[in-house]
């Protein structure tokens, strides 16, 4: 299974699809969060693996 | 996904530009993009000194980061708030002198140091005797929100320090997001002064006046950040307790949902606003307005008497 983390959310989800599919059946906007796994910014074709941890970072800010 | 680059393995995939970049072309590109923003724009030239507001945060880090790389004498104004929820304020501007300390940009470990830079760093309670939350609560204004304080009093700091240290600009980390959903928010309302005024350079316009300019201006805030990870710039990622249901945040998420629909939408909708009004071809009425300088601060205002800075604290 991938792990997906954003903020203090957690989900599991079956791994083979891309990184952009996985946001948007989270039901996150892609154009809303970036993906980061190992600790490397991954882009959003990016397949995902079995055992995978992706970290999605929120990039929206303002007040 | 390859770079169009070099084919190594793309970290960002920039739809409105089609454009999927590895890291390192991505730093290279996303400088000089800002550099050419800069020169666009006319922003400023190499010989003068820039002030650079800093909160902390990825844009306003990734704006000083990219200054210093590009070789800009840039010093750093970090405001201090008093916003104690979970430390806000002291984490961020520990975030703020984390950078100073060990960021690469200004701590280069091969190639010419950059020019000395320092950080200003005002207390608002120190200075002034409230921190941000107090004085919301004192004078009511914004009703039970401190933002409008907060901007009204952060305008002012940043004029007021840039003004007396004599720099040329001040700098600040607004991306085309930020600009977009004001533009969004000023169109639903028709806010036509505001519309004629938005601008990527705010010119001294009178003598107490600072030049401000928005070097991100053409920037998503998703590159930014892209950015800020890639170059390995720590920020604060937490939002200010403050801006939760944010109008300006709602305004982005809008304008994302438009964006994913239909890549360039944002873009298109500022840029071209921009040269919409650069042609002439949007009729807004250049407001008159009569500045004259404060009784008490000084700075310009056109409100009689006091400056509405200098009220907050009657």
């Amino acid at each position: 299974m991938v792990k997906v983390i954003l903020r203090n959310r957690e989900w599991e989800l079956r791994p083979g699809m891309t990184v952009r599919s996985a946001i948007l059946k989270l039901g996150l906007d892609p154009e809303a969060v970036l993906a980061v796994r190992e600790g490397k910014l991954i882009n959003e074709a990016t397949l995902t693996r079995d055992g995978d941890t992706i970290k999605l970072v929120a990039v929206i800010s303002g007040g | 996904m390859k770079c169009k680059k070099c084919g190594a393995v793309a970290v960002i995939n920039m739809r409105h530009h089609r454009l999927a970049l590895c890291a390192d072309h991505y730093l290279d590109w996303f400088v000089t993009y800002t550099q050419r923003t800069i020169e666009k724009f006319r922003m400023f030239g190499s010989g003068g000194r820039l002030l650079v507001a800093v909160s902390g945060g990825k844009d306003s880090l990734a704006l000083w980061d990219v200054l210093l790389r590009l070789g800009y004498q840039a010093d750093g104004l970090y405001i201090k708030l008093g916003i104690e929820h979970q430390g806000y304020s002291d984490v961020s501007l520990d975030y703020v002198q984390r950078f100073l300390e060990t960021s690469e940009a200004a701590n280069p470990s091969h190639g010419p140091r950059p020019t000395q830079h320092v950080i200003h760093v005002v207390d608002i309670k120190g200075t002034y005797g409230e921190s941000i939350p107090e004085l919301a609560r004192r004078t009511g204004r914004g009703r039970g929100k401190p933002c409008s304080v907060c901007g009204l009093v952060k305008r002012h700091v940043m004029n007021r320090v840039a003004q007396e240290g004599g720099y040329a600009a001040l700098a600040t980390g607004h991306n085309l997001d930020d600009e977009a959903a004001v533009l969004l928010q000023n169109t639903l309302r028709w806010q036509t002064g505001y519309l004629a005024r938005q601008a990527p350079v705010l010119e001294a316009t009178h003598p107490g006046l600072a030049r401000k300019v928005k070097p991100f201006c053409r920037l998503y805030e998703r590159e930014t950040a892209a950015y800020a990870l890639v170059r390995g710039i720590d920020y604060i990622y937490d939002e200010c307790p403050h801006a939760t249901g944010a109008t300006t945040i709602f305004h982005k998420e809008s304008l994302n949902r438009l964006e994913g629909r239909s890549p360039g939408a944002k873009h298109s909708f500022y840029l071209e606003f921009l040269r919409a009004k650069k042609k002439g071809r949007l009729l807004l009425p250049a407001e008159e307005v009569e500045l004259h300088p404060c009784e008490k601060c000084g700075q310009p205002t056109t409100a009689p008497g006091l400056c509405a800075f200098c009220r907050l604290w009657q």
